[in-house]
């Protein structure tokens, strides 16, 4: 294992050391990695990142609530035989004309050492991951069909997120390493911003961020701002150029920060938002 | 030597299985654990803990292990070298240490000496987390001297106050906090029990094939109903009174339950079942149903979950009249049995943290008629509760009294 194939975060991305040990131990042993965390906590973007600075090619398998696990493998187009047949279509005498490849059959073809999402694993059926067991861990399926064995050239490094809407099997889950990317810090969160908006003023940096850990910070909201919905918001906030002023907790006009539509997303949080800062308005007249 | 940290994991209720223990050897073997102690715990935590519930208690796991064997794991994750021996010539020795460490003649000897001494050590200091060769003829320093070419002692990597694993960042996310609607959902999910039943609205394509086959290859579709959780759900919620503080927590499982079972019919009752329970807690005399009716109106599949924090008088549960809200001519514990009897399958759900349980008699009482079936409103218990319904054969209770006439 060379050091090369390291993962190291990258510039567009920032990575606590707990997450580069997973990914780097899930590269190292060619296991697959499953990322938990709250959502907008960057865990699709890892895999594009992990790719990108590896230099490997990505596939991305977005996973939704109809998906099968042989859908990844391939699929075979009866219905296209079937017709190709009644039609008279030379084609429909080789079989392996209808068989459609899948995502997971795709990275096993894959020249160079690819890097494999499965987004959001647990939207599928609750049986979902006990199917691709076999296939994930010995790197290999069978078409029936065809009578062919698909082995993978290189064994992909598989990342998988999951939004813990489903528990995952026992099974499954000892073969995985895993990582749960917690709420970033406020230093953190610095880094990441500046890392999207390279050259933000300090000051308007500083202000922000305040203003949103204050917003988190609200007891009883139903839906926290999110990283992404941070990083929308700052991006409006230069677009309207607002001045930093507005963002200072002194000045009580700005209790509400201006376009705060951007963090709160739930009519109800506003509300309660609201209220809260007429309280303390009142108590601090 | 990681066989002891494993076990004490699995002694912390942690499911660490054999291959992940394995995982987290290949990869110390390979060199990931990079020799240094958060690197370790990083790689231990990523290989061992598959659920950030369990974090914070794999947090507490490593630090207990960790106190007191501080040494012996540094010395584990510093690529312990083979020129081990070579070290000892670095040391302060005088000639009588020298000649006690080359009594250890292999250097498995001598790890085992310096193992047992260890424990001895944690035996004799208190939360001894320090190397601290007391004894005179210790070849590994003595007197609190610590020669820097073994860094056996406090020094070195760990000087940073705040150990990662101390900072219990997730204790958050533990099991034992209070639920959200998004466990609810996953506890909920447990009970799915997938079946086809009703108008046949979906391509059957297997079948489709199949009979197309068979009649000689012109299409013949076959439709088949779409497949839904059909597990079936009785919900009877304890409303008012001590319920008060609940409301919150029972608001959402109530909707969670909504959206997730197609079959879900709901009751209320106050403090015990009576004779008889409501459907709307505004309306609640237009809306009365006779307890009798729901036994008869649902059939044995039905599974009853009770959600109540049972807490009252005893005399509510088992004394004819005793409730508090009218004349009941039985007493609650006899509809309690009638209902068990009908629904088999049942389980009650208590908001109450569970170390109040045993000091409230009529909590002790109700789960005594639940034959123990009684489970705290937390994602642990929850998912207890749904274990327990999910059994075919419940636990014997007693037997129901006549049916009034």
């Amino acid at each position: 294992m060379s050091s090369s194939s390291r993962f190291a975060g990258t510039e567009s991305y920032v990575a606590t050391d707990a997450l580069k040990s997973a990914v780097n131990a899930a590269l190292t042993l060619e296991r697959p990695l499953l990322v938990k965390g709250e959502p907008g906590t960057g865990k699709t973007q890892l895999a594009q990142e992990v790719a990108g600075s590896l230099g490997r090619p990505l596939f991305e398998w977005h996973i939704k609530s109809t998906t099968r696990a042989r859908q990844g493998l391939y699929e075979y187009d009866a219905v296209a035989r079937l017709r190709d047949s009644q039609l008279g279509d030379d084609r429909v005498h080789d079989i392996g004309n209808y068989i459609v490849r899948g995502k997971l059959w795709e990275a096993f073809e894959s020249e160079q050492q690819p890097v494999l999402l499965i987004d959001e694993i647990d939207k599928a059926d609750i049986e979902f991951p006990n199917d691709l067991l076999q296939e994930l861990d010995r790197m290999e399926f069978y078409v029936y069909e065809t009578r062919e064995l698909v082995k993978a050239r290189h064994r992909p490094l598989i990342i998988i997120t999951s939004n813990n809407e489903k528990e995952l099997p026992d099974a499954f889950l000892r073969r995985c390493f895993f990582h749960y990317i917690s709420f970033p810090d406020a230093e953190n969160m610095e880094r990441i911003v500046e890392v999207h908006f390279p050259g933000l003023k300090k000051d308007l940096l500083a202000d922000a961020l305040e203003c949103f850990f204050r917003v988190r910070d609200v007891p009883g909201l139903k839906k926290k701002p999110s990283t992404s919905e941070l990083l929308d918001w700052i991006k409006l906030l230069l677009a309207e150029d607002i001045p930093t002023e507005a963002l200072r907790a002194e000045d009580s006009r700005s209790l509400i920060p201006p376009l705060y539509g951007a963090l709160l997303k739930n009519e109800q949080d506003v509300h309660l938002f609201e209220r809260l800062v007429f309280m303390h308005r009142r108590n601090a007249g | 030597m990681l066989v002891d940290f494993f076990s004490r994991l699995r002694a912390a209720g942690l499911p660490v299985s054999i291959t992940e223990y394995l995982a987290l050897l290949e990869g110390l073997s390979r060199g990931l654990g990079d020799h240094s102690v958060d690197e370790f715990y990083l790689l231990a935590r990523a290989a061992l803990v598959k659920d950030e519930r369990l974090l914070d208690r794999f947090d507490q796991a490593f630090g207990e292990w960790f106190e007191g064997r501080e040494a012996t794991i540094r010395r584990l994750v510093a690529d312990l070298p083979a020129d081990w021996l070579k070290l000892r010539g670095e040391l302060d020795l005088t000639p009588e240490q020298l000649e006690e460490a080359q009594r250890y003649e292999s250097l498995e000897a001598l790890m085992d000496a310096l193992k047992e001494r260890l424990e001895e050590q944690e035996k004799r200091h208190e939360g001894g987390n320090r190397w601290i060769g007391t004894r005179g003829t210790s070849p590994f320093g003595h007197g609190g001297h610590n020669p820097s070419g073994v860094r056996m002692g406090g020094k070195g990597g760990q000087g940073r106050a705040a150990k990662v694993w101390e900072q219990r960042t997730y204790r958050d996310l533990d099991d034992r906090r209070e639920l959200g609607t998004r466990n609810l959902k996953v506890a909920l999910r447990r009970l799915r029990q997938f079946a086809r039943e009703g108008a046949a609205t979906e391509l059957d394509l297997d079948d489709t094939i199949g009979s197309t086959a068979r009649n000689g290859g012109w299409l013949d579709i076959r439709m088949r109903p779409e497949r839904h959780n059909a597990v079936k759900i009785l919900l009877l919620l304890d409303v008012g009174g001590s319920m008060d503080g609940h409301v919150r927590v029972c608001e959402e499982l109530f909707s969670e339950a909504r959206a997730e079972f197609k079959y879900l019919e709901h009751y209320y009752f106050h403090n015990c079942v009576y004779e008889s329970l409501w459907r709307d807690n505004r309306r609640r005399e237009a809306t009365r149903i006779a307890t009798m009716e729901v036994i008869h109106r649902y059939p044995r599949d039905w599974r009853v979950i009770f959600v109540g924090d049972a807490t009252m008088g005893p005399y509510e549960i088992v004394s004819p009249g005793g409730s508090i809200e009218h004349w009941n001519e039985e007493p609650g514990s006899a509809w309690m049995a009638r209902l068990l009897d009908a629904f088999p399958s049942a389980a009650w759900l208590n908001p109450q943290p569970e170390r109040y349980w045993n000091h409230m008699p009529s909590i002790r009482l109700l789960k005594d008629l639940m034959g123990e079936r009684m489970f705290s409103l937390s994602p642990a218990g929850l998912e207890d509760a749904m274990r327990a319904l999910r059994r075919r054969s419940a636990p014997p209770v007693r037997p129901a009294p006549e049916t009034p006439a």
